[in-house]
């Protein structure tokens, strides 16, 4: 029985190895945070729960990669089962862009979104590398994995690890669990499994994953962006700021430029007619009126000429 | 600053739809519209005053559907008032955060809407349309230096938002989005060419500022070149992260089909009759354009303009 205190970090180690695809962790979850059910979503696999939404906080992914060919036993790859949950990164993304500051972190160090906060605008949503957000279409908000928030500060530990027969979910203070991990992939690396790595055990991603996993193929097999492709959105402030001010240092010159080239003498035309802009033309049966000779700046006579308009 | 460059993209669509379409091209025609109106002042001359109150008018019609977008968007629309301030229990306070561009645009949006209030009213009463007396003497104090001042600070402003949008698009972890940081020029461009249209077709109904119509057809041409040139460099950033296909593919080629039939009347304005002025000194080409085609051709680049902004917003979704 993990001890659990305020002020220490928490979280999961997952280890896919022994994962074998039970959705415990998925009904554990659902019954504890009284999520309701929802459509099963029947594809090529096993896995009818599709992805991690409003609803789902654990998946468990089925990752089909069956060979045309037989193939020996222990390869390990044929079917890859994970239990996805919400990573509580240490560099958060949604935490990053959330504008009304509902994503918060607890004193577990979990990633939390204050239901009673947020306001539905989604901005986490588009952030999460990881697709595991969206929005709750009955109340209104952003809604994920909260470490079993409530438990935590119950002393108890979070309703999936509690149930996972395998031990494939682990949970524990951080530090623990890393070593764990790192004793586990060198215990499989011995025996010969040469394919299993860890992901989100140390800061190369997103500065560390409070829910880190021991995976037996790349990352993106799992649709885990490796560690190049872990960037926060921030990163695009700089540019696309540069870019804006670019643009309208340009458009300012556009015009000014354009007031300037209508200073050339508004002449008539051999046949009389006012010159009149391309693709435009006033309401007929009104003269356009004839540019005044003046050049005088407007802004020290706005007021007495408003009664001309 | 790093391109986005072989990023694996996992992320899940925000579902932002209809209403953060139309609160884009709103914005971009108010920001658009105010920026114009303050050239018009602070550049042109004594005849184009009747063109920048119309671009004032203008401005604060199209900024009153924004936060009306806005909020309906949200999942809990009456918690609106959470962008700005911070509920959360122990850490209440203004809610401000540089590096988030929806937390920067709330305020700024607010900040433009005081601007776009304040000409729109200065506008009515120099128009002799509000005769209140305190109004009055709000616009007499904008006589002097202060009216350059809400002028200028407010056209910086309407510049950011007309283009802020594509920033916060940009700063996700969406393909095509995050992929390139040219979506906010590409925004501005984009809004300032609309509001050069828009203004001249609203110059029918207001003939005293018709002299300005010259000024506003070479911008619609330059704002044309602009934005032809931000997508260009739109879809070059897009090809190091392979999302060229995602962003122009079918059917989203045919809403970037409009939007490059919008750019048609300005740059072939810019082709045919160049920057307006003939050897002759003529102002603007003689032309007996119809009141069909006058109305049809600020049309058609206003629907360029929502076409450019749906195809980037729908492709990734």
């Amino acid at each position: 029985m993990v001890e659990i205190k305020p002020g220490q970090a928490y979280g999961f180690f997952t280890d896919t190895s022994v994962c074998i695809g039970c959705k415990a962790c998925e009904v554990a979850c659902k019954e504890w945070n009284e999520l309701p059910g929802n459509e099963p979503a029947f594809g090529d696999g096993y896995d009818n729960t599709g992805t991690l939404d409003a609803q789902n906080w654990r998946h468990v992914a089925f990752i089909d990669n069956v060979p045309d060919e037989t193939m020996g036993t222990g390869a390990g790859k044929a079917w890859l089962m994970m239990s996805d949950v919400c990573k509580h990164c240490q560099h958060a993304s949604c935490m990053e862009v959330c504008p009304t500051g509902a994503i918060i972190r607890t004193e577990f160090d979990s990633v939390y979104i204050q239901p009673d906060v947020c306001n539905g605008c989604r901005n986490c949503i588009a952030a999460c590398p990881y697709d595991v957000i969206t929005q709750d279409e009955h109340k209104g908000i952003a809604q994920k994995c909260t470490l079993c928030y409530d438990r935590l500060q119950g002393g108890m530990e979070p309703a999936c690890a509690k149930a996972c027969p395998t031990e494939s979910i682990q949970f524990g203070p951080i530090e623990e669990l890393q070593q764990a991990a790192r004793q586990r992939v060198s215990d499989l690396h011995d025996q010969g499994v040469t394919q299993a790595r860890l992901y989100g055990d140390d800061d190369s991603v997103y500065g560390g994953l409070n829910a880190f996993f021991l995976l037996m193929d790349e990352p993106q097999a799992y649709k885990l962006p490796n560690a190049e492709s872990a960037v926060l959105p921030r990163r695009n402030n700089q540019g696309g700021y540069l870019g804006v001010l670019g643009t309208a240092v340009l458009a300012v010159l556009g015009g000014l430029f354009a007031l300037r080239r209508r200073r050339e003498p508004a002449a008539e035309t051999p046949s009389g007619t006012h010159a009149v802009p391309s693709g435009t033309a006033p309401p007929s049966g009104v003269d356009p009126a004839p540019a005044p000779p003046e050049t005088r700046r407007t802004g020290e006579t706005r007021e007495t000429e408003a009664g001309e308009q | 600053m790093p391109l986005a460059a072989e990023v694996q993209h996992f992320a899940g669509s925000p579902h932002w739809t209809w209403y953060i379409l139309f609160y884009f091209f709103f914005a971009g025609l108010s920001g658009g519209s105010y920026v114009i109106a303050s050239l018009f002042r602070l550049g042109g001359e004594r005849s184009d005053e009747g063109a920048a109150r119309l671009g004032y008018y203008v401005a604060f019609a199209a900024l009153l559907p924004c936060p009306v977008m806005l909020i309906l968007d949200l999942g809990s629309p009456l918690r609106f008032w959470h962008m700005m301030w911070n509920t959360t229990p122990g850490a209440a306070g203004l809610n401000f955060k540089y590096w988030s561009p929806m937390s920067v645009g709330v305020w700024a949006l607010l900040v433009f809407g005081a601007f776009a209030t304040l000409s729109f009213v200065e506008a009515l009463v120099r128009d002799r349309r509000l005769r209140w007396s305190l109004a009055q003497r709000v616009v007499r104090l904008l006589d002097g230096a202060l009216g350059k001042v809400v002028m200028v600070v407010g056209a910086v402003v309407g510049l950011f938002i007309a283009g802020y949008t594509g920033v916060l698009l940009s700063v996700s972890n969406q393909p095509v989005w995050s992929d390139t940081w040219a979506l906010g020029g590409l925004f501005l461009a984009s809004g300032l060419s609309g509001s050069a249209a828009l203004l001249l077709f609203l110059l029918r109904y207001r003939p005293s500022a018709d002299a300005s119509a010259g000024p506003l057809v070479v911008s619609e041409r330059l704002y044309a070149v602009l934005e032809l040139a931000m997508i260009v460099i739109f879809a070059l950033t897009l090809i190091p992260a392979g999302a060229l296909d995602t962003a122009f593919g079918f059917p989203w080629i045919l809403l970037w089909l409009v939007a490059l039939a919008g750019l048609v009347p300005g740059i072939g304005g810019l082709l045919t009759d160049r920057l307006a002025v003939t050897p002759e000194g003529v102002a603007v080409s003689v032309q007996t354009a119809s009141a069909v085609r006058s109305v049809a051709i600020p049309g058609l680049i206003l629907l360029g303009v929502l076409a450019l902004r749906a195809a980037v917003i729908f492709s990734i979704q």
